[in-house]
């Protein structure tokens, strides 16, 4: 007979947490219901925006009253961006992890689409969808969302395919033993396995997304003006305006949404995540209010037991129906013929990119010898600037970071803090740290590295201190005992224990760095055009004019350099980082 | 079931006999991976085996040698390189066959309940909602969970989840149980409970399946379990000795067959090669072809350490020189399979023989055990360079080359028409590691070189 659990509890006991429970279910039914209207709202505002006639340039107020609605027009586009980097996200890990021919191309797709600038692909995909969508503002709306999209889907996707490849052999057995349909397998194994990786991955992504959000709010498209209502468009007004107090109200409310968001979708979304966990053991859990209350919920219960169960439960059905009725029927006769329809649709795809990048070279091969040698100039100028600003960079954040790392007392107050700074867009900092260096004094030379700086140090700072709160206790207390001078203390534990993450953090910061620089080197501002030599004012210089070819060269040779450096230098500190340095657990 | 401890010995059980159908039968597997320059390296000679109704067979064998891939191969999770598997009668192709699989890791779902686990097998056959909770309800109550089905595997022991693995296992009512290293990851304790558990609930007939194969490295274990034991010699693998166990159940493991028998497998793996008289209770299934057929191949090092090698030769000397396998392991609480290794590697270097299961030292093992570091280093070197080519190998190289430097990839290059990649990797390893021991060589992992050691 099992014991009755209730059978220790005095009833009185039991009345009380009864009420609370009931008690605290009902709050949680309200919250949610709150939250569902705002999401709502902020769907119909977004809405009526999106559908009204076109006004490429929106009137940008400068009152603080404005700025919930603003706030609420770019979460909108970050979520709408997000929600289609997944799904895309999730359909190519799973079409390259499922078909090693296809991976040979993907693959290396994916790793070059990564390193190319994501605001080179600004004019072509802003004027692509104002054509398609004529007289609504539809189109400007969705153009800043697909770039949203180029900077966040790959690395969704790379690490969905990656945790496809990982999939342990048993599992994946026993899924194939007993018989998965490919739905079944989908929900059961795949996306489960791929969860976590998927979850930190989207917190990078929307983040990153942030950056070029506020960046193409508003931008100039050769004579034309381009100002979609937001966050970050409403920061650059105001700078441009050199309103303090308006600046101010806009980082306030940028800041809010970055801490909102953090608590309301990302922690709760860690510590649900926690249950795919792959290890055997239980180690401490990740906590979440917000989690507390969606679970405790009766109306979200409800609605899961009345609407999505049955219809998971019908979907797993008919896949699992569909597999044994495959299996039982003869082989599908029109087989062949969908192989050969694939193949020509795979030909035909091959031709059009073949075209497509025949007439790019062509286009590029109308430059002159003078323009190619102004780009190389330019290339190397950004490269200086680039690395100068990584080495800034970390020359403040390795001893900082350590410092913190090593202190758990000032860890606990900085990190949350470090968290929040490295969160907020560099892009819409911009405006404000070039209206100060103006206001200093400051030439646009320094200006750019600035602003260099702004965008990578916190990649450094943040992965500086997680590799020192990783260095493990019993190497501190032999430092010690050994009597370790401070240089020798750095040399032989400090530096060789933090370089796998400096390394992780200094590749974030290089790939970011050049992203910064078309944004850092070009800047529209108070109406007139700031700029200093570079590859990045080339790009955006070619953007603004409407110039493709240079805008095409520009692109490849900084896609070109990214990807040369990440793997002749990064990739190479990178295993070195996983066989000297890495510290056995 | 009305078996008891008197039944007579070699009573057939009912539906076992000899002319009953196989439910699944591998005729002729094989397994072999193509080189570039067109060579096979053989995992898996031509190998038959028939799974018959009411039996518990047991495919015994060192680790590495093949066991699992016949497993998978059975089972049709991997494609054999040649030869067939049939369900029924009819080629696996043609129909997926009936059964579970009960798997080392447990290869449980961590993100799944207990429940949701054990429904998943039902889920993916359409079974509708009610009727599969009750059914996972039933077997998980069988296997004595009853109260978890909402917990997660990581709340659970060990012995827990791979019960969660039987229960997934068994509840879509598989013909064949197949069960790949069940009980190796648990702890000494837990996995008896639970293989005197499975036993009971076979004999009261409580679970649905008709035949039970068991891989394992573990011969006691494939003794107490088994109706019939496949022991297989590895390198490439064969079947080495098919035969059928009738004592009857529980069977003791202090009683005499049962000693005599698990001493005779220590044998049979000990020397693969020389043929050995079957114990007088027990009789060969299907005759294998004497082993004459063992190709001449390049020496396969053990993969022991020198502190392995050293500690079982003092143990030996301890003992008086000369000691039962099976006892020592039963004493260290060695499983054989780790015990195997170092023995191979003791009679390699000519510190030890084997015979009937019973390992002696030699002269120069004594003088090893007694030795002091140093000495026993210089002993190791010659030792090495007497018996191992490999080390021989690299070590003439070595002394050939002007700079005393070599690629280790050389030598990988020459192991490669012999082992598999993995198995090379793990060769060079193995060689490394008694080539620094034995002061022969360095290695520097970084360049990936070889450096001869300065006198």
């Amino acid at each position: 007979m099992k014991p009755e659990p209730f059978l220790h509890y005095p009833s009185i006991l039991r009345g009380i947490t009864e009420r609370i429970r009931w008690q605290s279910s009902w709050l949680a039914d309200i919250s949610v219901f709150v939250g569902l209207l705002a999401i709502l709202y902020a769907l119909f505002a977004s809405g009526r925006i999106w559908f009204a006639p076109f006004t490429p340039v929106a009137n940008i107020s400068s009152s603080p009253r404005a700025l919930p609605l603003y706030a609420a027009y770019s979460l909108v586009r970050i979520a709408v961006a997000y929600i289609l980097s997944l799904l895309f996200a999730l359909a190519y890990g799973f079409a390259a992890a499922k078909s090693e021919r296809a991976a040979k191309v993907m693959l290396p797709l994916l790793d070059i689409l990564q390193s190319i600038p994501v605001l080179s692909f600004l004019p072509g995909v802003m004027l692509a969808m104002v054509a398609l969508f004529p007289g609504r503002q539809l189109g400007i709306e969705l153009g800043s969302i697909l770039l949203i999209f180029t900077g966040q889907a790959w690395n969704i996707a790379f690490s969905f395919y990656a945790s496809l490849k990982g999939i342990p052999r048993e599992l994946d057995e026993a899924a194939r033993l007993y018989r998965f349909s490919p739905w079944q397998r989908f929900t059961e194994l795949e996306v489960p396995f791929g969860a976590i990786g998927l979850v930190w991955n989207s917190m990078m992504s929307v983040a990153g997304g942030w950056f070029f959000l506020m960046a193409c709010e508003m931008f100039v498209l050769g004579e034309r003006d381009f100002r979609l209502p937001g966050l970050g468009s409403y920061l650059q007004v105001a700078a441009g305006a050199g309103d303090t107090r308006s600046i101010l109200w806009g980082l306030a409310a940028m800041i809010a949404v970055i801490v909102l968001l953090d608590q309301l979708v990302w922690r709760p979304a860690i510590a649900w995540s926690d249950k795919f966990k792959f290890e055997s053991v239980e180690g401490a859990v990740p906590q979440s209010f917000v989690l507390k209350i969606l679970r405790r919920s009766g109306v979200l219960a409800a609605f899961y037991r009345v609407a999505i169960n049955p219809l998971e439960e019908r979907i797993t059905q008919a896949f699992a129906e569909k597999k044994i009725a495959a299996r039982e029927g003869t082989p599908e006769p029109e087989n062949k013929l969908k192989k050969l329809a694939g193949r020509a649709l795979g030909i035909a795809a091959l031709a059009a990119l073949a075209w497509l990048a025949y007439r790019a070279l062509a286009s590029i091969a109308h430059l002159g010898g003078r323009e190619l040698l102004f780009l190389t100039r330019d290339a190397a100028l950004t490269f200086l600037r680039v690395n100068a600003s990584l080495m800034l960079g970390a020359l403040w954040a390795v001893p900082v970071g350590v410092w913190i790392g090593t202190t758990p007392r000032v860890a606990r107050i900085a990190q949350p803090l470090v968290q929040i700074a490295a969160s907020v867009p560099a892009t819409a900092l911009f405006p404000v740290l070039l209206l100060l260096l103006i206001r200093a004094g400051g030439g646009m030379g320094l200006a750019a590295m600035a602003l260099m700086l702004l965008g990578t140090q916190w990649y450094i700072l943040f992965n500086v201190i997680a590799g020192a709160m990783a260095i493990p206790t019993d190497l501190k207390e032999a430092s010690s005992v050994f009597r370790f001078h401070r240089w020798e203390r750095w040399r032989r534990l400090i530096l060789p224990a933090i370089f796998p993450y400096l390394v992780t953090g200094m590749l974030t910061a290089s790939g970011g760095a050049w992203n910064a620089s078309i944004v850092a080197e070009y800047f529209n501002f108070q109406g007139k055009t700031l700029s200093v030599r570079g590859l990045g004012a080339a790009i955006s210089r070619a953007t603004n004019a409407g110039n493709l070819p240079v805008l095409l060269a520009a692109t490849i040779v900084m896609s070109l350099i990214v990807v040369t450096v990440n793997r002749t230098l990064w990739q190479r500190l990178y295993v070195l980082a996983a066989t000297r340095y890495k510290l056995e657990t | 079931m009305s078996q008891t401890n008197h039944v007579p010995v070699n009573a057939a059980s009912p539906n076992g006999g000899e002319n009953t159908e196989p439910i699944l039968e591998g005729r002729a597997l094989e397994k072999f991976y193509a080189q570039p320059d067109g060579a096979r390296i053989e995992v898996i000679s031509p190998t038959s085996i028939k799974i018959m109704p009411g039996k518990i067979l047991a495919l015994l064998g060192p680790s590495g040698c093949g066991k699992s891939t016949l497993l998978r191969m059975l089972t049709g999770l991997s494609r054999p390189s040649a030869g067939e598997v049939f369900w029924h009668g009819r080629p696996l192709s043609d129909e997926p066959p009936n059964v579970g699989i009960v798997f080392q890791s447990f290869a449980l779902f961590p993100w799944l309940t207990v429940l949701q686990n054990v429904e998943a097998p039902l889920e993916a056959r359409g079974v509708a909602p009610g009727e599969r909770r009750q059914r996972a309800v039933r077997i998980l109550d069988a296997v004595g969970l009853d109260g978890f089905e909402n917990a997660y595997p990581k709340e659970l022991s060990g012995g827990m989840k791979q019960r969660v693995g039987f229960a997934r296992a068994l509840v879509i009512e598989p013909e064949v149980l197949f069960m790949d290293e069940p009980f190796s990851a648990l702890d000494v304790l837990t996995a008896e409970t639970l293989r005197g558990e499975l036993l009971e609930l076979w004999d009261d007939k409580k679970i649905p399946t008709r035949a039970i194969f068991i891989v394992t490295h573990n011969i006691e274990e494939a003794v107490v379990l088994a109706d019939r034991v496949i022991v297989l010699a590895s390198n490439p693998a064969r079947i080495r000795e098919d035969f059928e166990i009738t004592l009857a159940q529980p069977r003791s493991r202090k009683s005499e067959p049962f000693e005599s028998l698990v001493d005779h497998i220590y044998r049979v793996l000990t020397q693969p090669d020389v043929q050995h008289e079957m114990p007088a209770d027990v009789k060969t299934a299907s005759p294998q072809p004497a082993v004459a057929a063992v190709l001449p191949r390049y020496l396969m090092l053990p993969h022991v350490r020198a502190g392995g090698v050293a500690g079982l030769l003092e143990i030996l000397v301890d003992h008086g020189g000369r000691e039962d396998l099976h006892r020592i392991s039963h004493q260290l609480l060695l499983e054989s399979d780790d015990l195997l290794p170092i023995v191979d590697a003791c009679v390699l270097l000519g510190f030890a023989t084997v015979e009937k299961g019973d390992a002696e030292v030699t002269e120069l093992g004594r003088a090893f055990a007694a030795a002091d570091i140093q000495q026993r280093k210089t002993i190791f070197r010659d030792a090495a360079l007497a018996h191992v080519p490999l080390l021989q190998q690299i070590n003439s190289a070595l002394q050939a080359k002007a700079d005393g430097t070599m690629l280790l990839d050389f030598f990988h290059d020459l192991l490669d028409e012999h082992f598999s990649d993995d198995e090379v990797r793990r060769q060079l390893d193995t060689a490394v590691h008694w080539g620094r021991y034995a002061e022969l060589f360095d290695y520097d992992a970084e360049t990936g070189r070889l450096s001869r050691t300065l006198p």
